[in-house]
């Protein structure tokens, strides 16, 4: 049993443990989608929305249905089913209510399927022992620390168009130099709290 | 044992349980019932199953509205105002619209879902073009890469349009349905029961492929006429026409109804092609030139002369023949078809002599 309270895995999974600079997951659609702050809060929320949902409801399949039975070796094809699903949904939903922010997301909305942070956020669920509680506030916490730094990186690349950038660095190199140095300010958060 | 079917029962339980679940989110997200679609201040209305485009809800009405790129949002040419229900400019529309038109509600028809009740404005030219049946009456083999095709039409009989105007040519996709691709109509307007095409073989294209194989005898289905050049009525105007390759098409169209209809106006014709092989129409032209004295026509070569090549007209670029033989004037009017450089030299040229942007009318591809 984890006996973390809950908003300290709250707190831990947006800032210590950011999903994103502490363990490098989801960096492909980070990387891309991050040019704008509109489009990067959109995906930041959509990131946020499936990885809570996904989180709660792999919860309780693995430890209702599969632990019980034994079965917890299928539990990967499971978790990606449940993500595959939940995004597919989301997907109809985005087209239906939010056309603008469908287009703008293009293909990393249903590439959100394959976001190794949502798929991480469950195994890490799994792997810390968590209870249900935790793994409420974990989902939604690792969610908004994605969202955190999506929305981070596109504020920055929208004030780093009036920047004279090296020419050898534009585009690429820069956003690669600034993930890492958010990456390195976010390690100071270190120790302040422990989501083991 | 046991444990592999008891595996094997539950993950086919969860994914028949997602499946089920998808499939009633679908029913409730992806399904948008009957919408009706209300056409310039509800003249026309017809309802439409909602979910589908509004350009593939119009064409379900006849109404077509030109497209060239089959509803991939590349063309911009399937433009409508719409007025009421067609939700908020999507990004893959604004390379095609201006502010101005933002304003007045311009949309691409190809990029609007039909998801509710829609109120739409077409030009009422729009509304004329219809659906042709028309068979291959004649091929000719223009130049290496360029083939006129003469249609005569079998439902409509007759066709009504300006000199210069486009139809659009529907022409089998292989990846399965229909595109569509605009061809400018060469044949004269008073010869309404037929349409003449010109069309280059496009390396890669899949209309331009599909018109060069076709044989004598063969059904095609086109839409039409659509398009803006409009030749002005005043028979003192001169008409100034350029054009290069395949943008021949719309010009003969004007040489030859211009001709019929105002004989004796001064109407001057300036083709540019690269050598001697890319040249076309040139004896017709000749012919035509014998009667009608206003006439001129002015072919150029721009490539340097093969040693082999026999060649007694102008060379150089085509804007050098423009100028050379155009003299500064504002009383005309004229037309430019042709490659995008070759249309921007020429106007240039066109607006030193004097002439007024308004009386230029282009086509650039």
């Amino acid at each position: 049993m984890n006996l973390t309270p809950v908003w300290a895995v709250f707190l831990g999974s947006i800032f210590t443990n950011n999903i994103l600079f502490a363990s490098f997951l989801g960096m492909c659609s980070f990387l891309v989608c991050s040019n704008r702050i509109s489009t990067a809060i959109g995906l930041g929320s959509a990131v946020t929305f499936v990885m809570f949902f996904t989180t709660i409801i792999n919860f309780l399949i693995y430890r209702y249905i599969l632990v019980p039975l034994g079965l917890d070796f299928v539990s990967f094809i499971i978790f990606i089913a449940v993500i595959a699903a939940f995004v597919q949904f989301l997907e109809m939903f985005v087209e239906r209510f939010s056309p603008e922010l469908y287009y703008a997301l293009g293909i990393f909305l249903p590439l959100i399927t394959v976001n190794c942070a949502i798929l991480g956020a469950s195994l890490f669920m799994v792997i810390r022992n968590y209870d249900f509680g935790q793994t409420v506030f974990y989902g939604l916490g690792a969610g908004l620390g994605w969202f955190l730094a999506i929305a981070l990186m596109a504020g920055l690349r929208e004030r780093m168009g009036y920047s004279n950038v090296p020419v050898a660095l534009r585009r690429t190199g820069i956003i690669m130099l600034m993930a890492g140095v958010i990456a390195m300010t976010f390690m100071g958060f270190t120790g302040m709290l422990s989501t083991q | 044992m046991i444990s592999a079917a008891l595996a094997i029962a539950v993950t086919t339980g969860i994914f028949i349980a997602l499946s089920v679940l998808l499939l009633i989110a679908e029913r409730y997200l992806v399904n948008y019932g009957s919408c009706t679609i209300s056409l310039n201040s509800g003249s026309t209305l017809f309802d439409q199953p909602g979910g589908t485009t509004l350009l593939a809800a119009l064409y379900d009405h006849k109404v077509y509205v030109p497209s060239a790129c089959g509803g991939k949002g590349s063309c911009g040419f399937c433009k409508v105002a719409v007025l009421s229900g067609g939700g908020p400019l999507l990004p893959t529309e604004l390379p095609f619209v201006s502010r101005a038109e933002q304003r007045s509600g311009v949309r691409l028809a190809c990029q609007v879902k039909v998801k509710q009740d829609i109120a739409i404005q077409v030009p009422e030219a729009l509304l004329a073009v219809k659906e042709f049946r028309a068979r291959v009456a004649g091929i000719r083999q223009l130049t290496y890469d360029i083939k006129e095709i003469n249609l005569e039409l079998i439902e409509p009989e007759r066709i009504s349009h300006h000199p210069g105007q486009y139809i659009q040519l529907q022409a089998p996709d292989p990846d399965g349905g229909f595109i569509h691709r605009a061809y400018s109509i060469s044949s004269p307007v008073y010869e309404d029961t037929k349409v003449q095409l010109v069309v280059r073989l496009v390396p890669g294209g899949i209309a331009s492929a599909y018109v060069h194989l076709l044989a004598e005898g063969d059904e095609v289905i086109f839409t039409g006429p659509y398009g803006e050049f409009r030749v002005s009525d005043d028979p003192e105007r001169e008409i100034v026409l350029v054009g290069g390759g395949c943008g021949m098409a719309p010009l003969k169209n004007i040489v030859y109804t211009a001709e019929s209809r105002w004989p004796g106006r001064r109407l001057k014709l300036f083709f540019g092609a690269r050598s001697t092989r890319d040249i076309f129409y040139l004896d017709s032209y000749k012919e035509l030139m014998a009667d009608h004295p206003n006439l001129q026509v002015v072919y150029a070569l721009s490539d340097p002369l093969a040693p082999e090549e026999q060649w007694d007209g102008q060379t150089g670029f085509i804007h050098i023949s423009v100028d050379k033989y155009l003299d500064a004037g504002s009383k005309r009017q004229a037309f430019l078809c042709g490659p995008p450089p070759m249309i921007d030299a020429v106007m240039r040229i066109l607006k030193d002599k004097g002439m007024r942007e308004e009386d230029i009318f282009y086509d650039k591809f």
